[in-house]
């Protein structure tokens, strides 16, 4: 890749030539070439501009000026208390740890593979039984149209491989836990996470993508998640990398018929974070639920580009995507929802709501319809506003403070998106960082803990 | 306990009221009447704190303190407490939460301990078997899908919990049935007392039935043309208001 883009003279090409040697000639035939093909298409694409309509708010300049380096991680200083930190307290489940990209064997806890279920890394996958992933792995994903797409899928190396074979039922979530342990240095990483629950199966699947340290780091995963029929996927990714993060990201759901997905996007951290999530309803019935929430604020940026697919006819979306903005924060959401034709009966409603806390947070929502059938029910609405003033005066006088009011009504606007998440622990973790992120939010927890 | 000298208001650059005077004792109820727009409630909106009218002249003090120079919280927390002539809904915040965090805002202001949730419930249920309040409604969102004269009823529910020392009423007693308007007026009546004012704010005089004011103020044109006792509520309802405008417009000022 790096002599076909050399010309270029972009520092962040510097590492890439150490990730295809560590890629080049691994893996079996298939994934070489579908490697190669999206290296091509990656010359080809080149880091968008402001100029592609998919990129027109979000500038990823400041990403391709970076040298990233590769750091494969050392344990110590990682040490287990840590990462006990960032798992779910009360969340005794099967954990994958990755950092820095890479599986780490020694933070993570699987149980012994048990009736058919597989719950592993994915680098291990590609070396002992590749014949598992084939039929899906960047199958579904559209590398051939976006940039950072096509730069995971030519140095996928490892990542989260999880298996629900046909009628299991996880009672408990599997937690991926990514981790940037920069101690100093600009890494970059690629993590690539399949999931698949075949037909009639049941999981409830959280990543969390953490930062340690705060050096610039970049994080490109691609998730894609794949539910056969009767399926159901709850999914959370949360997003709360450090403040010099840059974390570019796709989620890929595909669903066949009567399939069902909660989607839960989070994202807390980082300066520049972006997430493509396109999600595809391709058999009768299937049904999903789309959420998503953002708090931002300083200088960060977030873009939100979703995408929605009703590929089948009688399938139901619901799409509500939620903002917090405060200092000079900028915000992107994006969400087109396209019924195919033939996909009849199409029952699909998105909302975009934005709260802009200060007059230098600034909101750019976008949602769009495309509607190729004639038999459909679809709305879309967007929302950006500032805190109610007569609900603020309505609190204040019955003797809330102010700062104390502003944070109740924020607390109330955000956890709306928070209640609606399946797994307790996640649900309990993100009350916790809303009430820590508001300024008011030991008075918003004794007030709310009736 | 309070004592409104000459104050003007303006808001979105209109004069809305044009010197009103007016004392309050404690242990009074007063009534405020008068026409729509002739300034009711923007005289119980400025006494809450309201930061939307423009203050031009005046003073009005509360139990010796400079009441326009403080904040609607610690106005409230100092024991004035208004009834929304329209409550507001507010999506997400469960009544119950809202209602004792007021509460513990307004004890630990007075220095007194905070009620923990057992405590509170009880407090709550009690009030709320006396304004034959729906627990149902309790634990849902601060008024939302509330009708009219829930929101009417809950505005009074807070009052009782809340126990202020000057209640304002803005036309509570507006879209309320009689049964609600009997419900609401005997909650307002229980918390009559001799350490507390009561002012009642109402276009009709229905209510004053049923709440009976030891003083009645007229309100025209942003200014109190007429004082006098509860007679003068039910001479307003015979004559009608334009009875008052006929007459020559006095002030008298209540002592």
């Amino acid at each position: 890749m790096i002599e076909l883009v050399k010309t270029e003279n972009i520092p962040f090409f510097s590492h890439l030539s150490e990730f295809e040697k560590g890629v080049a000639g691994k893996g079996p035939a298939w994934l070489q070439r579908m490697r190669n093909s999206a290296r091509l298409q990656f010359a080809k694409l080149g880091f968008p501009t402001l100029q592609d309509e998919e990129w027109r708010f979000t500038n990823v300049a400041p990403i391709t000026s970076i040298p990233f380096k590769l750091e494969a991680y050392e344990l110590d200083g990682l040490k287990r208390e840590i990462i006990d930190g960032l798992r779910f307290a009360d969340l005794q489940c099967e954990r994958l740890v990755f950092v820095n990209g890479c599986y780490s064997p020694e933070l993570s806890f699987v149980e012994e593979s048990r009736d058919g279920i597989r719950i592993s890394s994915l680098s291990r996958v590609l070396q002992q039984d590749a014949a598992a992933v084939e039929p899906y792995l960047g199958r579904y994903a559209n590398w051939e149209q976006d940039a950072f797409n096509a730069l995971n899928t030519a140095l996928m190396q490892d990542g989260a491989f999880v298996y629900i074979p046909k009628g299991k039922i996880l009672e408990k979530p599997i937690h991926l836990l990514f981790l940037a342990a920069t101690r100093g240095t600009a890494i970059a990483s690629y993590p690539r996470t399949l999931i698949v629950a075949d037909s009639n199966s049941q999981a409830s699947v959280v990543e969390s993508y953490v930062g340690l340290g705060e050096e610039v780091n970049f994080t490109c995963p691609v998730t894609e998640i794949i539910l056969n029929d009767g399926a159901v996927i709850d999914h959370s990714k949360l997003e709360c990398e450090s403040a010099r993060a840059f974390h570019v990201a796709t989620l890929q759901y595909h669903q066949e018929r009567s399939s069902s997905l909660g989607s839960h996007s989070i994202a807390l951290g980082g300066a520049l974070v972006r997430n493509s999530l396109n999600a595809v309803l391709a058999g009768d019935g299937a049904e999903c639920t789309l959420d998503g929430l953002y708090l931002v604020r300083g200088e960060q940026h977030v873009d939100n580009h979703t995408r929605l697919e009703h590929a089948a006819p009688h399938c139901s979306s619901r799409e509500l995507y939620k903002g917090v903005l405060d200092g000079k924060s900028r915000g992107v959401f994006h969400g087109r929802i396209v019924v195919h034709r033939g996909a009849q009966k199409t029952d699909s409603k998105q909302t975009n709501k934005n709260l802009l806390l200060s007059d230098d947070a600034l909101i750019n929502t976008k949602p769009q319809l495309e509607i190729y059938a004639n038999d459909v029910k679809c709305t879309h609405g967007a929302t950006i506003g500032q805190l109610d003033k007569d609900a603020l005066f309505y609190l204040r006088s019955r003797g809330i403070g102010e700062e104390a009011a502003r944070s109740l009504l924020i607390y109330a606007f955000a956890s709306e998106v928070v209640r609606r998440m399946k797994v307790g622990a996640v649900q309990r973790r993100l009350d916790e960082f809303l009430l820590g992120w508001l300024p008011g939010g030991e008075f918003v927890k004794e007030a709310v803990q009736v | 306990m309070l004592e409104i000298r000459n104050l003007k208001v303006k808001a979105g650059g209109k004069e809305i009221l044009r010197g009103i005077n007016l004392k309050v004792n404690v242990g009074e109820v007063h009534s405020i009447m008068g026409p729509n727009g002739s300034g009711k409630s923007t005289l119980a909106q400025v006494l809450a704190g309201r930061e939307t009218y423009e203050v031009t002249e005046g003073e009005v003090w509360y139990d010796g303190k400079n009441l326009l120079e403080m904040a609607p919280e610690d106005r409230a927390r100092e024991g004035i407490f208004m009834a929304f002539q329209y409550p507001v809904e507010i999506p997400g915040v469960s009544n119950l939460y809202f209602l004792r965090s007021a509460l513990n805002a307004i004890r630990k202001h007075r220095g007194l301990d905070e009620f923990d949730a057992m405590d509170f419930l009880t407090l709550a249920k009690e009030k709320m078997g006396l304004l034959r309040v729906d627990e149902n409604l309790m634990s849902r969102p601060v008024n939302e899908g509330f009708s009219g004269g829930e929101k009417k009823r809950n505005e009074i529910f807070q009052m009782a919990i809340l126990e202020p020392r000057l209640a304002i009423l803005d036309e509570t007693d507006s879209g309320l049935d009689i049964d609600a308007l009997r419900i609401v007026a005997e909650g307002v009546n229980s918390l009559r007392g001799k350490e507390r004012a009561i002012i009642v704010v109402t276009h009709y005089q229905r209510l004053l039935n049923y709440i009976i004011p030891d003083y009645v103020h007229v309100l025209s044109e942003g200014r109190i043309v007429r004082s006098g006792g509860k007679h003068l509520a039910l001479e307003l309802e015979d004559k009608g208001y334009s009875w008052l405008e006929e007459a020559e417009p006095k002030r008298v000022q209540v002592v």
